[in-house]
């Protein structure tokens, strides 16, 4: 394509996302941002700001964290759910079913509450080397985040696993791979492939999960929102720049995830 | 039953902010089409915490403020209507984008032939939109609704009384954490069962008379 034709389609493609009522709609979006810049109060802003960093990036390693200890956990959930033999089939499913049915919120309280209180009264745990992290707030955090994640992935992969056809693996093994080779360079990658569309939302759905813990006082992002709430008496401000960086994480993990697809040579029937 | 109560108010205030949504989304005039566009994004990539907090306090906030306008004494609103009112907004992007999917995947011919016998939108919506998309949506409306009974457990941090927030003060108060988060998990878990059931017979109910198709997976 000659570069006049290339210009010539961006300045179309440009034409049409500026459309007048869009124009319309972000000058009154610049509006509304100069008001709440200038009717709104955000003194406190430096003083927080490095604890507001630090919750971010505390947000950040969390869903990272959960997501890859997850989706370790997920891909032998999935081949379980999808090829295993019953007695490996039915517990994988009843896992993804109650972590699935029940809200993270009571899961979370559950672990941290209920294992938090029931782990003193044995004296082999409190005198073993584990009992500093145990008494923390954030290996509960991550274990639920973590379970919960694997659950719903689990539950994905085993559709992926499932949506493979059965050709492909024939043929894996007509070419003399072992059934090791063949389920990591064909089976798992295949499933992967199909799964990364539905992995990305629920990527998302996990950075959404993550401000749960704040409930057991862990301090990620919105843990130094609610106190910057409490301590200035300042209540919609900092909610909105919350929402605002939650916004912005989002954007990140979808922007990622399309990177990952797009690498990916697909042809899928 | 709180819970129970609110997950069923807000899903129904979602489904038809979803139908409204995916109606706008759809066929509306350019700028229904943004600001809808805006309202599905925003509420989909924030966290359903952080705006429950925000519409629960902005929203009980901005209607005192109306009502103080208005000349009357502040109310305090029921947490009831305010849970539902929150939660309806929230499943109501989701909805919208499931119903959007839905619709879109009607054949066209159905709805051109509609127009054709010179329907009225209304009477198009109503006798050959809303049944044809039904059996493409009853998955993703499923999804939502059990979605919808998880998360009336949120509300427990804005100290609504609904039954994780009850379950952690009877914990927190007889010391016995374990034996009351597992019956309420018990109790979660039978509803989504028992939903399940429900939403299976419903599925089969709406995909009368087309062609059963072959599990694809």
């Amino acid at each position: 394509m000659t570069p006049e034709a290339t210009a010539l389609r961006r300045a179309a493609k440009a034409s049409l996302w500026l459309q007048p009522h869009r124009v319309i709609l972000m000058l009154a979006a610049v509006v509304i941002v100069l008001a709440a810049i200038r009717f709104m109060r955000w003194d406190w802003l430096p003083a927080y700001l490095p604890l507001a960093l630090e919750g971010i990036w505390r947000t950040v390693w969390l869903l990272v964290v959960t997501a890859t200890l997850g989706i370790s956990l997920a891909i032998p959930l999935g081949l379980a759910q999808a090829a295993g033999p019953p007695w490996l089939a039915v517990p994988a499913r009843a896992f993804c079913t109650v972590i699935r049915g029940t809200p993270l919120l009571l899961q979370l309280w559950l672990l941290y509450y209920g294992l938090g209180s029931l782990f003193p009264q044995f004296p082999w745990i409190r005198e073993s080397f584990l009992w500093p992290y145990l008494r923390q707030a954030w290996p509960y955090g991550v274990l639920a985040l973590t379970l919960s994640y694997a659950g719903y992935e689990g539950e994905v992969m085993r559709g992926a696993f499932a949506g493979v056809p059965r050709g492909q693996l024939e043929a894996a093994r007509a070419f003399g791979m072992s059934r090791w080779t063949a389920f990591r360079r064909i089976w798992l990658k295949q499933a992967l492939h199909r799964a990364l569309p539905t992995l990305a939302g629920e990527t998302v759905l996990q950075l959404k999960a993550t401000p749960l813990v704040a409930t057991i006082t862990m301090i990620d992002v919105y843990a130094v929102a609610s106190r910057v709430r409490q301590e200035t008496f300042v209540t919609y401000e900092p909610l909105l720049l919350l929402a605002l960086v939650y916004m912005a994480i989002t954007g990140v993990i979808v922007f990622l995830f399309r990177r990952l697809e797009a690498r990916i040579l697909t042809r899928l029937g | 039953m709180a819970s129970f109560e609110i997950a069923l108010g807000a899903f129904g205030l979602g489904l038809a902010i979803g139908i409204c949504g995916a109606w706008g989304k759809l066929y509306g005039s350019p700028m229904v089409r943004d600001l809808f566009g805006l309202y599905t994004t925003i509420v989909r990539a924030v966290p359903e915490l952080v705006l429950i907090l925000i519409l629960y306090f902005a929203g009980t906030d901005l209607v005192n403020r109306l009502i103080g306008l208005l000349g009357y004494a502040p109310v305090d609103i029921n947490g009831l209507v305010a849970g539902i009112c929150v939660l309806g907004v929230v499943q109501g992007a989701y909805s919208t984008e499931v119903l959007r999917g839905a619709i879109l995947a009607i054949p066209q011919g159905q709805i051109e032939a509609a127009r054709a016998y010179g329907m009225s939108p209304g009477l198009m919506l109503r006798r050959i939109t809303l049944p044809a998309m039904l059996p493409f949506a009853i998955p993703g409306l499923a999804n939502l609704w059990l979605i919808a009974t998880k998360d009336t457990a949120l509300l427990a941090i804005v100290g609504f009384n609904e039954l994780t927030q009850t379950t952690r003060l009877a914990a927190s108060a007889t010391k016995a954490y374990f034996t009351f988060f597992v019956a309420a998990g018990i109790l979660y878990l039978t509803l989504t069962l028992f939903s399940n059931a429900i939403i299976g017979r419903v599925e089969r109910w709406a995909r009368r008379g087309q062609p059963s198709i072959a599990e694809t997976r």
